[in-house]
């Protein structure tokens, strides 16, 4: 490896990662600060005088219930992976390995759909949604999104990549397939299985567009639409704003703390899908 | 050689094998089609059914809120080739602030996160923790960061003018009520927010060329640019491809930030054409003109895209 210099490059990675983190501190900062002291100029960098007040307008307000949409954000997220595992698994293994008619087909349409931008959906599936009856329901954030081509494709990949043997064996021992795909396949798909879900449930967290539409009524909103609405009744009081901002964040940055081997291979192995 | 160790990362589709006679039968013959049932069932009602049936849709005055829905042929999108007809200036003017955005933060999402590539590259101690950081936006979402940024740029509160001005700068940039400012912050806020995403692909890129490529090219005397000219740029480039298409789409559905940054401020000029789209289709309920829009957008993007694989397939040879 070619040598660097230590002071000069941390310098220069360090400044970078102010750019990416101080937006971030002024969120955190801000939701500690009362109205006038957030718009004040010049601006107070910490709180003169800590105050939780953003976060008790916010959760006193009935017109904007931040804990139902954080709740209804759990809810959509969760349910989303845990289907998303299941159906996409199961039809990964059966493309990556079982024999049967009309594969390349199936295999072939469902990496075709990639290509349909996914704003060509959103007016037909809106009105799939209404005929189900799921406007204005969770069940429109869990279920058409996990339609998506991603899972299945990445997920076959990895079976695509396990050793045969192992399946060769537990054919000898009289597995049938189910029993494989449960016993064998799965439990050594453990890392990628993860990726999935957190890509998922971050996807599905973050969601703005498709939710702004298919919901109404404040009760079932998840965050980000809930966002939007504070946004607009709350206009100059930052503070509150910045609050159900940060409380959209925390989950996924831990999230993403935790697991960020996992989303960070899943969005690099997005890339080099090829 | 080096570029295809992208694509060939995956194994080899297991070939002959069914020939392998003999063999144990383990499936009856209907388990494959069991196994995929859940999923197709999801994918025909949500994917497949909805890109034919907006198709339809887009063939019909279909207004949610009237019980006719006459069938109209191609009016729908002729409207909007129509430069009397009610939405052709706002379209086109969603089209080009779509264009506008789209080739303003294109280039700027291809070179930068390459060059955060090339310097996360090297190892170095806190590597890892370094790409998290720059990451880390990314894992928001467009909500957050659009409230946000909505609060930073606000022209008379905001910190960043703030900022400025106490360096000596203007301090009173209007970033998200005038043009072209609503534009730089559009583009300035995506950049910031989706680097991290463009980073990690090149990154995962970078690390398939193998090490011996450059040192073969240290060997020959080449500096560093032709280094980077010979070897890396080649050895990227399904990466690249990838990655300029990826950015090329998800531009051109840009809709969060304006919708919560600039609200298509000053008058409708930063309104982008998903926007445009959403607002007919789903608050005024007029969805088949909406539908068609979608798929002339969508036709643009695709004669886009192939013009790109084209570019790349040429310098191949």
């Amino acid at each position: 490896m070619r040598r660097v210099r230590p002071v000069a490059w941390y310098t220069v990675l360090i400044g970078l990662s102010l750019i990416f983190i101080a937006p971030l501190v002024w969120m955190l900062l801000t939701t500690f600060k009362s109205p006038g002291e957030a718009t004040r100029v010049p601006p107070t960098v910490f709180p003169e005088e800590p105050t939780t007040g953003a976060f008790d307008t916010l959760l006193g307000n009935d017109q904007t219930p931040v804990l139902r949409w954080f709740l209804n954000s759990v809810l959509a997220a969760t349910g989303q992976a845990v289907l998303v595992l299941a159906i996409a698994s199961m039809a990964a293994y059966a493309l990556a390995r079982l024999e049967f008619k009309g594969k390349r087909l199936i295999f072939g349409m469902i990496i075709a759909t990639l290509f349909i931008p996914s704003f060509v959906l959103i007016i037909p599936n809106f009105l799939i949604v209404d005929r189900f009856g799921m406007l204005d329901t969770l069940w429109a954030l869990v279920i058409p999104g996990a339609a998506g081509a991603f899972g299945v494709f990445f997920l076959r990949q990895f079976f695509l990549s396990l050793p045969r043997e192992l399946e060769e064996a537990a054919v000898l021992e009289g597995a049938n397939s189910w029993q494989i795909f449960t016993r064998v396949v799965l439990p050594l798909s453990k890392p990628a299985l993860a990726t999935l879900a957190v890509i998922s449930f971050l996807t599905n967290w973050n969601d703005f567009i498709w939710p702004i539409y298919v919901l109404f009524s404040p009760e079932s909103f998840t965050l980000p639409p809930g966002l939007a609405i504070l946004q607009g009744a709350y206009t100059i009081n930052y503070p509150v704003i910045m609050a159900g901002a940060l409380v959209a964040s925390i989950p996924v940055l831990l999230l993403f703390v935790v697991a960020q081997r996992y989303v960070i291979e899943g969005v690099s192995r997005s890339g080099l899908k090829g | 050689m080096a570029a295809e160790t992208a694509l060939t990362r995956t194994p080899p589709v297991q070939a002959g094998e069914a020939g392998a006679g003999g063999r144990v039968r383990r499936t009856g013959p209907l388990t494959p089609y069991l196994f995929l049932l859940p999923y197709f069932v999801v994918f025909a009602t949500f994917v497949l059914v909805p890109a034919v049936y907006g198709l339809w849709i887009s063939l019909h005055d279909w207004d949610y809120l009237l019980p006719g829905k006459p069938f109209v042929g191609l009016d729908n999108y002729q409207a909007l080739f129509d430069s009397s007809s009610a939405v052709y200036s706002f379209f086109w003017e969603s089209m080009s602030a779509t264009g506008i955005f789209t080739l303003l933060s294109v280039p700027l999402l291809l070179v930068v996160p390459l060059l955060l590539a090339l310097l996360l590259n090297r190892s170095f101690k806190g590597r890892t923790i370094f790409r998290a950081i720059y990451f880390a936006p990314y894992v928001l979402g467009v909500a957050v960061i659009g409230v946000l940024w909505r609060f930073l740029l606000d022209p008379n509160l905001g910190v960043v003018n703030a900022i400025l001005g106490a360096i000596g700068l203007p301090g009173d940039t209007p970033w998200t009520t005038a043009l072209p400012w609503a534009w730089v912050t559009l583009v300035g806020v995506t950049v910031w927010w989706t680097l991290g995403f463009n980073a990690v692909i090149y990154l995962a890129g970078l690390q398939d060329i193998p090490r011996e490529l450059y040192e073969a090219a240290r060997i020959d005397g080449g500096g560093k640019w032709a280094e980077f000219r010979h070897v890396t740029l080649p050895g990227l480039r399904p990466v690249l491809l990838f990655v300029t298409v990826n950015t090329i789409l998800v531009s051109a559905n840009m809709f969060g930030q304006s919708y919560l940054i600039t609200q298509g401020a000053p008058g409708t000029e930063t309104r982008t054409a998903i926007m445009y789209i959403a607002q007919v289709g789903l608050s005024d309920y007029k969805m088949g003109s909406a539908a068609a829009m979608s798929y002339l957008l969508t036709a643009c993007l695709l004669l886009i895209s192939l013009v790109v694989f084209r570019l790349f397939r040429e310098k191949d040879s």
